[in-house]
Order: C-alpha cells, then sequence, then structure tokens
C-alpha cells in the first residue's frame, strides 16, 4: 500500500468494522431491502408493468437514500466530536483530508454492500423474463454514484455540530434541494430574476437527472465526472469544515 | 532523530476576543517531565492541543524536536504520544483492535501492528481484558488503554492531559509509577490540579494562568516560595502563653495561631528550628507535636494565580 493511502484505509477499516459491531450496520441493511423490496413490488407495479427490467426498483432509490444515507452519515463527525476521538484521531500521523476520504469511503462501500445485497430483485428479473443486464449494471453504478454524492453531503453536514439529530436534519435538506434542483419547485425561485447561465448550472446540479441518464443504460463521462466532482467538493468543505469547527 | 526538545515560541491561540493562550515561551529538554499547572480554564489543555497539532496556534508555533507544528506538522507528530483529556476512544472497538489501529496508523505494517499492540498490553497490564469492547470498561481501565495508546509507538515526546485525573489512589499510584520509569530519556508533559503530582512526578513545574506563564521553577524551588518555607509548627498546651515568649526571638518574623496549631514564621536566612526547640527545652513546654514546614504547594499555587488576578 502506498504511503499515502495506507492510512486511509486504516481508518476506512476500522469505520467499517464500527458499522458491524453495533446494530447500525443490520438495522440500515434490513430497513434499506425491505424498503426497496416494498417499493419496487408494491409502488413500483414490479410485475403487473409486464416489462422485464429494473426501472421500477431504481425509480425510488433517491427517494430511499434521501432519508437512509443522512441516517448513515450523521455519525460520521458528529460522533467523533462528541466523544472526543476526533482530539485522538487529528493527532496521529495523518491528514485531516485522509481521514475525511477514510471515514467517506466506509461509509459509501457500506452502502454499495447494502446494495448488491438486493440482488434477489435482479434475479428475479432475470427468471420472469429477458432484462438488458448491461442497462441494469449502469443502474447499480448510478444509483451507487448518487449514493455517494448523498453521503459527501451528509458527512459534511455531520461536521457542522456534534450532535447527530441536527447533522441529520441539515443532510436531508440539503439533500433534498440537490434532488430537486432541476424541478419547478426550486427553478421557480431562480426564474425571473436570474441569467439563463444560472439556470442551467442549477438544473444541472440535480441529482435526478444525471441519475436518470445512467440508469436508462447511458454511462456518460459528463455524469461520472459529476458525481466525482460533487462529491469532491463536497469533501473538501468537509475537511475545511472540520478544521474550523473541531476545537468548538 | 537528532536532538530532543520542545521548544515553544510565542504560541498564542485566541477564540474571537477571548485569549485562551498568550505568548507562551518555554524549553523542554530531554530527561524533563513538566508539569502544566494552573486554574481550570488557564490555558494548559489548549496548549497541549497546540503541541500535538490538534490545534493551530493564531500565531506563534513550537518545534518538537526541531520539526514545526505548523509547517511540518506529521513529522512533530510522529515523535508525539498524546493522551487527550478524558482519555477518549472508540467505545465500541476490542482494547486488542484499538490498539492495533493505532499501530497501523502511526506505520506499524502487519505483524509489527500487532507486536506493538501486545507489548503495550503487556505494559500497563491490560492482559486481563484485550477483547473487551472499551466502552464496558471502568474508568481506570479506560485510562490505562488511552495510555497504550499514547505509548504505543514507544514516542520521545509524551503529551499527558490530566493522566491521573478520576483515578483511584492504586490506580494514581500505578500510572505514577509508570511515569517515573518512562521519564529517563523522554521528554515528558503532564497537565493536571492535582498539586502533589507534581511533587510525586516532576522536576520541572510550570504555572499557567490566563494563558500567560507565571512561574517556571522545581517543585522544590515552587515550595520554597511559600511563606510556611522552613516555618515551624507546635502543638502545645497554653498556646497564646507561649506564642508571646516566641514572638520576642529575633529570628521570628511572625507567629500565627490556627486551630489550635502554633506556627512561628522565620526571618529570611535564620534556622528557626533550632531556636524554637531551644527554646521549647529552656521553657519546659509541654509540646505534643513540632514540625519543620517544608511549605504548602497550595499555598503558592493560590498566591502566584490571585497576585494574577489582582
Amino acid at each position: 500500500m502506498s504511503g499515502y493511502l495506507a492510512p486511509v484505509s486504516h481508518v476506512m477499516r476500522r469505520e467499517l468494522s464500527g458499522y458491524f459491531s453495533t446494530p447500525v450496520a443490520w438495522v440500515f441493511i434490513v430497513i434499506f431491502l425491505v424498503m426497496a423490496g416494498v417499493f419496487t413490488f408494491y409502488i413500483g407495479d414490479f410485475y403487473d408493468r409486464g416489462i422485464a427490467d429494473l426501472d421500477p426498483f431504481f425509480t425510488f432509490h433517491p427517494w430511499l437514500y434521501l432519508f437512509l444515507v443522512p441516517a448513515i452519515a450523521m455519525r460520521l463527525w458528529a460522533e467523533e466530536r462528541r466523544s472526543g476521538t476526533v482530539e485522538l484521531l487529528l493527532t496521529l500521523p495523518l491528514t485531516t483530508w485522509q481521514a475525511v476520504l477514510g471515514k467517506f469511503l466506509a461509509a459509501w462501500l457500506f452502502v454499495g454492500l447494502a446494495l448488491l445485497l438486493t440482488f434477489p430483485i435482479w434475479l428475479t428479473a432475470n427468471y420472469l423474463g429477458e432484462p438488458d443486464n448491461g442497462v441494469i449494471v449502469a443502474g447499480y453504478v448510478g444509483s451507487w454514484l448518487m449514493a455517494g454524492g448523498f453521503l459527501a453531503i451528509g458527512s459534511c453536514m455531520s461536521a457542522l455540530t456534534r450532535n447527530q439529530v441536527v447533522a441529520f436534519i441539515l443532510s436531508v435538506v440539503v439533500c433534498f434541494a440537490f434532488l430537486l434542483s432541476g424541478l419547478p419547485m426550486v427553478m421557480d425561485l431562480f426564474s425571473g430574476w436570474a441569467p439563463q447561465a444560472l439556470l442551467d448550472t442549477v438544473a444541472d446540479f440535480s441529482f435526478l437527472a444525471h441519475f436518470a441518464t445512467i440508469s436508462r443504460g447511458v454511462i456518460d463521462l459528463r455524469d461520472l465526472v459529476y458525481f466525482a466532482l460533487v462529491i469532491t467538493a463536497w469533501l473538501l468543505a468537509n475537511t475545511i469544515l472540520l478544521e474550523l469547527k473541531k476545537a468548538d | 532523530m537528532g536532538d530532543l526538545r520542545i521548544e515553544a515560541r510565542r504560541l498564542c491561540k485566541n477564540y474571537g476576543p477571548l485569549i485562551a493562550v498568550d505568548e507562551l515561551s518555554f524549553e523542554v529538554g530531554a530527561g524533563e517531565v513538566l508539569g502544566f499547572l494552573g486554574p481550570n480554564g488557564a490555558g494548559k489543555s489548549t496548549t497541549m492541543k497546540m503541541l500535538t497539532g490538534f490545534l493551530a496556534p493564531s500565531s506563534g508555533t513550537a518545534l518538537i524536536n526541531g520539526h514545526d507544528i505548523v509547517d511540518d506538522s506529521l513529522a512533530a507528530r510522529r515523535c508525539i504520544g498524546y493522551l487527550p483529556e478524558g482519555a477518549p476512544s472508540y467505545g465500541e472497538m476490542t482494547v486488542r483492535a484499538f490498539l492495533q489501529f493505532v499501530a497501523r496508523v502511526r506505520g506499524f505494517e502487519g505483524r509489527g501492528a500487532m507486536a506493538a499492540a501486545e507489548s503495550a498490553i503487556e505494559r500497563l497490564n491490560l492482559h486481563s481484558v484485550p477483547e473487551q469492547p472499551i466502552e464496558t470498561l471502568s474508568k481506570g481501565f479506560r485510562r490505562r488503554v488511552g495510555l497504550a495508546q499514547a505509548l504505543i509507538h514507544d514516542p520521545q515526546v509524551l503529551i499527558l492531559d490530566e493522566p491521573t485525573d478520576g483515578l483511584d489512589p492504586n490506580q494514581k499510584h500505578e500510572v505514577r509509577r509508570l511515569i517515573r520509569e518512562m521519564a529517563e530519556d523522554k521528554i515528558i508533559v503532564i497537565s493536571t490540579h492535582v498539586l502533589e503530582e507534581v511533587h510525586a512526578l516532576c522536576n520541572r513545574a510550570m504555572i499557567i494562568a490566563h494563558g500567560r506563564l507565571l512561574v517556571d521553577d522545581t517543585p522544590a524551588g515552587l515550595i520554597a516560595r511559600s511563606r510556611y518555607h522552613e516555618a515551624v509548627t507546635l502543638v502545645v498546651d497554653q498556646p497564646e502563653r507561649v506564642a508571646s515568649v516566641l514572638s520576642e526571638l529575633p529570628e521570628a518574623r511572625k507567629v500565627e495561631l490556627r486551630e489550635g496549631e502554633l506556627t512561628v514564621f522565620p526571618r529570611q536566612g535564620t534556622r528557626l528550628f533550632e531556636v524554637v526547640s531551644d527554646a521549647v527545652r529552656a521553657h519546659a513546654w509541654d509540646v505534643r507535636e513540632l514540625r519543620l514546614e517544608a511549605g504548602r504547594l497550595d499555598e503558592v499555587f493560590r498566591q502566584v494565580t490571585r497576585e494574577e488576578v489582582a
């Protein structure tokens, strides 16, 4: 392992094992799977549509993540600050960025694992018909990237406060704004006074639009770059906030 | 690694208008066990947080073995073992997993990390609990886990924020023994508000209040500042009569009677104890107790920190 990534990986592994030594991991996975199932089969009309694809499954992911991802992210830094371990962690020989990245990656891998555990739905689709598995893989990739975006926002909000409930509410609100930024209810705030370029920019921030293209099976470099940028920007903000707030 | 020393250069930290640490400069060398003393909120912890790289100084800096804590923070941190106030640790982890984690982040690999964790477990007598989650342990054990992680890489500089706070007398004794054992070839900085600790552990003491360095001395020198230093205390029958006789002595500056104890304070450079014991013999007083005072640290502490307030 190269020198720079070694501390990242140690922090990540510690964090991941932390999920599984508390009920957090199991509760999250069970709720995620049950909700995904309920959305897909009942609300999404998986059977009656008569089409062998996972559209009904992926369509609800943004809304599922809106509440479940902040629940995972809220403890990332709020908990470290409340228990004082942030002082221990950030006086070890690693940079704040390495610590932020390590903890984010742990949470992201964990959500990835929960996502992979939805494979029975994919098996079902393949049993019932002949879905385009390439599109399904793209859907999973897009969903995971979007979860990363939500998580980066949640991680940043979690650095703002030592109270996990506050962190949760803040992340839900910010995630919601990002999710909807292409829709009329957000656009109406800007249209009429803002220049078209700003409108386009705001509309372009929408998770939904980028996720929609990927989950249609089109893995466009622009969408990948978009999610990479969103994640990086929020994690950078996370690092700066942590530097500013860790002493409070 | 070169020379072993801490050099603080005009360290400052303010939180908005509040000045927590105000132009603190000092040097510490090998073999020194430095005790930070001061009332709560004096800036002891803030100073330690800056030395260990947790907080960035508002101005000024410090060098740890020549590594600047601002410009070369990671190298400085590698030299340091740090026990933050309250000994925080990841409660859901077992003692062994936690120590291995710290060892890995500190650069031990594979078996090296395991060996480092085992030797820290050995050193702090944690072998009865290595597989227990830390949150299930008693306060004394948790403090030892905190010390174990601070020692895991055998650092040259140890910074311990209130290492014995909240421990029972036996545990305190044990932690102090451990610190004394290591003192020889390291720099150890501890903060405490337990004054006896300074006597038991340190060979140098700094009193800090309002972020400023007020006194930098040896514990013996500190005690010598006490007005009780070399005073003589007696418990006798009829203390008023004895007091009036003793106050006539040319060597006595002042006599105080408090709670049945008579204390005679010496004039500068006199050997009061011998004079008083001669007087006791000459008058054949019925003395139940006669002792030479070394000085009282708590009184020096109050005096020094109160002057500062006034």
